[in-house]
């Protein structure tokens, strides 16, 4: 039995759902000779660490580490601390500093630990600088839930793909914004209806604008350039239009012609935007899915979809990496 | 030289070859045969759209022997815009004329705005326009494509184009 010692850094609703996860898929990981646990977790209150596994039950019950934190380091103090072969980095996302993901990244990294992240904001800043980091140090970095959520696009590239072109991928890579259209489109709304709607079922933050603005989809398209197209794109170097100019009109009338309007990524031209979807495209999914178009020399096309956001999701990608690293 | 003919077709069997005898005969190259089956006139006949190229002297020839055969020709000529791209617009499009907009595409000479359809729901609310541009070929879609992302840019209005496999 292979053990690993796990350090989960973040415990927002994305960490409660992993230690949910690792805790309910104990016996596959045991079938797989893996001996997964978590010796310490780490929040902006605090961490608790345990050697022989910390109790997910026990820290399951409360938002926060605020009652049951056994020390008061946080980040990359606790990184480096701890005894531990893995880090989990799922702090929230800021594209702006990457921070304090970044510089966890670049603790557990230049600590030797493999890094298993959702967290998408230092890979669009750093990506380059934190790969070189993992090779520097004999790690391994993998990121499959910070592009699509449950879709499985990195690893379908770099694993089932391995040895095809990628000449482009296109796709929908925002549950929200895709729900918000799917809804205008269904019921004739207005933008800021559907937007309120989603709102009301928690598919929206209540400043949407990293959402309906395309500045998510487009730190995905960075993602997706620097790691499977080997670019040393930047933010700044994708050209960003989002949905909040859609009228129920413009959806209307393209579905009169036979289409859909989706927000739509896409690498390498490095452009989000809404865009006209055939209705019969396999890419047009609705509600929060998410999809996207692999275009690749010798498969031709490959459509993938799935669940774009959720902790329960986004946890099942971690955990597809974490046993990918390890089997 | 590409020709186009529109023709219609009664719905029995060996109509298809009868009315494709007449282009072999005048040696036409078919590019592509549309047999729209599921699109009947209200008369009950068959469209079919009939891409060729061929010399363009003998297309009156080609229409008097297929009238001969019963097939009717609605629309035969030069094929000159064989590309289309469906674009949707958002914004004050007739207030930041529209006419011009339309001209930016048309004046290029290898791309014209052939459909057009406007709903315009309140006086401060903004327009939506579905557009079909036509062209004489692939590159030349992507460039009327530039020119209307460049005139976009220019009247603050959203340009929807199709997924880049779309434009057909």
């Amino acid at each position: 039995m292979k053990e690993i010692k796990a350090s989960l850094v973040g415990f927002g609703v994305v960490g409660h759902g992993i230690l949910e996860v690792i805790k309910r898929k104990q016996p596959i990981l045991r079938d797989l000779d893996l001996d997964l646990k978590v010796v310490s977790i780490s929040d902006h209150t605090g961490s608790i660490m345990n050697e022989a596994g910390v109790d997910a039950d026990c820290v399951l019950k409360d938002k926060t580490l605020e009652k049951v934190a056994t020390s008061s380091m946080k980040g990359q103090e606790a990184i480096k601390a701890v005894d531990s072969d893995l880090v989990i980095e799922v702090t929230p996302t800021n594209v702006v500093h990457g921070q304090p993901g970044l510089g966890h990244m670049e603790a557990a990294l230049s600590s030797g630990k493999n890094l298993v992240t959702s967290n998408k904001g230092p890979l669009v800043l750093a990506f380059s600088r934190l790969r070189k980091l993992a090779d520097d140090n004999h790690c391994q970095f993998k990121y499959e839930a910070t592009v699509g959520g449950t879709m499985p696009l990195m690893s379908l590239i770099e694993r089932t793909l391995v040895g095809n072109t990628i000449y482009s991928i296109e796709g929908i890579f925002n549950g929200t914004c895709n729900y918000i259209l799917t809804r205008m489109a269904q019921e004739n709304i207005s933008y800021s209806h559907a937007l309120s709607e989603a709102q009301d079922l928690g598919y929206a933050e209540s400043d949407p604008t990293y959402d309906v603005e395309g500045i998510d989809t487009a730190g995905k398209v960075v993602i997706l350039a620097n790691a499977i197209f080997g670019m040393d794109a930047k933010y700044s170097d994708v050209k960003v239009t989002g949905i909040t100019q859609v009228t129920p009109e413009a959806l209307a009338m393209a579905k009169k012609r036979g289409y859909v309007i989706k927000l739509i990524g896409e690498v390498p031209s490095l452009t989000v935007k809404p865009m006209l979807v055939p209705i019969e495209s396999p890419i047009n999914v609705d509600s929060t899915l998410n999809s996207a178009a692999i275009v690749t020399d010798l498969s031709g096309t490959i459509t993938v979809t799935g669940l774009g956001a959720g902790s329960i999701e986004t946890a099942s990608a971690i955990l597809s990496d974490i046993i990918s690293i390890y089997r | 030289m590409r020709l186009s003919m529109d023709l219609e077709l009664q719905d029995v069997p060996g109509q298809l070859i009868m009315a494709l005898q007449p282009l072999k005969d005048n040696k036409a190259n078919i590019i592509s045969v549309v047999h729209n089956r599921d699109r009947k006139t209200p008369t009950g006949m068959i469209p079919v759209r009939v891409v060729v190229e061929m010399d363009g002297s003998k297309i009156e020839i080609v229409k008097i022997q297929l009238k001969e055969t019963g097939v009717s020709v609605v629309r035969a000529g030069e094929d000159r815009l064989i590309e289309k791209v469906p674009v949707v617009l958002v914004g004050h499009i007739l207030h930041s004329d529209l006419g011009d907009t339309i001209d930016r595409i048309d004046s290029t000479g290898f791309a014209e705005v052939v459909d057009l359809d406007l709903i315009m729901p309140g006086i401060e609310e903004p327009s939506t326009a579905y557009l079909k541009i036509r062209a004489t070929g692939k590159d030349e879609i992507q460039k009327a494509l530039a020119v209307l992302r460049a005139v976009g840019a220019e009247k603050k209005l959203l340009v929807i184009e199709p997924i880049e496999a779309e434009v057909a």
